[in-house]
């Protein structure tokens, strides 16, 4: 049998023939349904496009101002990682480590390892560790949170708009748009592509 | 189901977990050493230790979820007055006041979902054990299933770090978490690694014919 055409679902483990497949198509197992392998246009493209504006703002979303509280005359201004900082004041430090990891540190362990991988791969190149450093980033991917960070907050923002007013910074918009961004990112990704363009450059 | 498909296993193929390099299985199928030549993840034909792992933290998510539902997430003082909140108090206040919209979410997420999750995944290892044959595709999706939803659980959390952010004005108005949280964090962690540690390719093994039990 020929392994390199071969491909074995991941999740029953039944062996497919791999065929090319038209743009935009994706294999699906023909047991248990699982995707194997999807053809995405310009994938690598793209999403180096999107890994960079996802990285000018996640800078943004963590330096401007994220929501301002006001009741009567007093003003409490906020950036995204301020809520950490208050709850490791207040001892709860595992909780302000999970959001530091699954918040900030995992979304821009995404952006910046993408980058690391991506460019040199446009310019046919392969520096250091490159396999390693996109199997870290793939096996981390469902840590960052950043979509289920979003329902947080407008979970908060409701319940506190009846006690006072709550101002929305520039932070907090490029928050919004960083999670379509990261979206598009995820879907344009064929995982497949990298490993076989690492694979031919050994 | 057809008891002559051809799985990787059967072929003493390995697919990598990594990157889905189907790779030749060293002679003993449990030799660590074997590493993918394309990108070094470490080779394993199943997940190892799958179904003790899953039920170590599945038992464990079953008993963090007791302290992460009595204990208060959340202490609130406004104007003099102290208010300890639960997640369920915090869910019936969102009724009381009228935002059903919002108590649905925080029920749904923080309630409901960890629970979900943790019955279908003792529910999936059970028919494992036993090598159920029953609907195999089905149990399958109730495995994606539990591997979307986990996530959305953090939603309290993430409510909890924005309160204690904005609400900091001294006597006036101060939020502060509340033990609940560290609990409830925990539930979320073990069980999206429950569901990590759980390997689909179980609930299809036990369709063969001459199954027999792997370690």
């Amino acid at each position: 049998m020929e392994m390199d055409t071969l491909i074995a679902c991941h999740e029953c483990d039944l062996l497919h023939q791999r065929r090319p497949l038209p743009p935009g198509g994706t294999a699906r197992c023909a047991r248990c349904g699982a995707v194997l392998y999807r053809r995405k246009r310009n994938s690598l493209d793209r999403v180096l496009a999107l890994t960079i504006a996802g990285l000018i703002l996640f800078v943004v979303a963590n330096v401007y101002p994220f929501l301002t509280f006001r009741l009567e005359a007093q003003v409490q201004e906020t950036t995204l990682i301020t809520g950490i900082i208050e709850l490791y004041h207040q001892g709860m430090w595992i909780v302000a480590g999970v959001v530091l990891l699954t918040s900030v540190l995992m979304p821009l362990l995404e952006l910046t390892g993408m980058l690391y991988v991506l460019i040199p791969l446009k310019f046919n190149q392969r520096p250091w560790k490159l396999s390693l450093f996109f199997r870290i980033i793939r096996k981390f991917r469902p840590w960052g949170m950043m979509e289920v960070f979003m329902v947080g907050i407008l979970v908060a923002v409701v319940k506190l708009s009846k006690m006072a007013s709550i101002i929305p910074g520039m932070a907090l918009y490029a928050f919004m748009i960083l999670i379509f961004v990261l979206a598009a990112s995820a879907a344009s990704l064929d995982p497949h592509i990298v490993w076989d363009r690492l694979e031919h450059r050994q | 189901m057809n008891a002559s498909l051809p799985t990787a296993l059967k072929n003493t193929l390995i697919s990598c977990h990594s990157c889905h390099l189907l790779c030749k299985a060293a002679p003993s199928l449990e030799d660590a050493s074997t590493v993918c030549p394309r990108c070094g993840a470490k080779l394993h034909s199943r997940k190892p230790n799958s179904v003790a792992r899953t039920w170590a933290l599945v038992i464990a998510a079953f008993i963090v979820y007791i302290p992460a539902n009595v204990l208060p997430i959340t202490h609130v003082m406004s104007f003099g007055k102290a208010q300890s909140d639960t997640i369920m108090s915090g869910v019936i206040y969102f009724v009381k006041s009228g935002s059903w919209p919002i108590a649905l979410v925080i029920f749904v997420a923080s309630v409901f979902v960890p629970l979900l999750k943790l019955f279908l995944l003792t529910f999936l290892l059970i028919s494992v054990q036993m090598k159920s044959k029953w609907r195999p595709k089905d149990r399958t999706r109730l495995y994606r299933i539990t591997e979307a939803i986990g996530r959305w659980s953090m939603v309290d959390i993430y409510v909890v770090t924005i309160l204690v952010a904005l609400v900091k004005l001294g006597s006036l108005a101060t939020i502060e978490a509340g033990p609940g949280a560290i609990f409830f964090a925990g539930v979320v962690i073990i069980t999206i690694f429950a569901a990590m540690s759980f390997d689909p390719r179980l609930i299809w093994d036990t369709q063969e014919p001459n199954y027999e039990r792997r370690k």
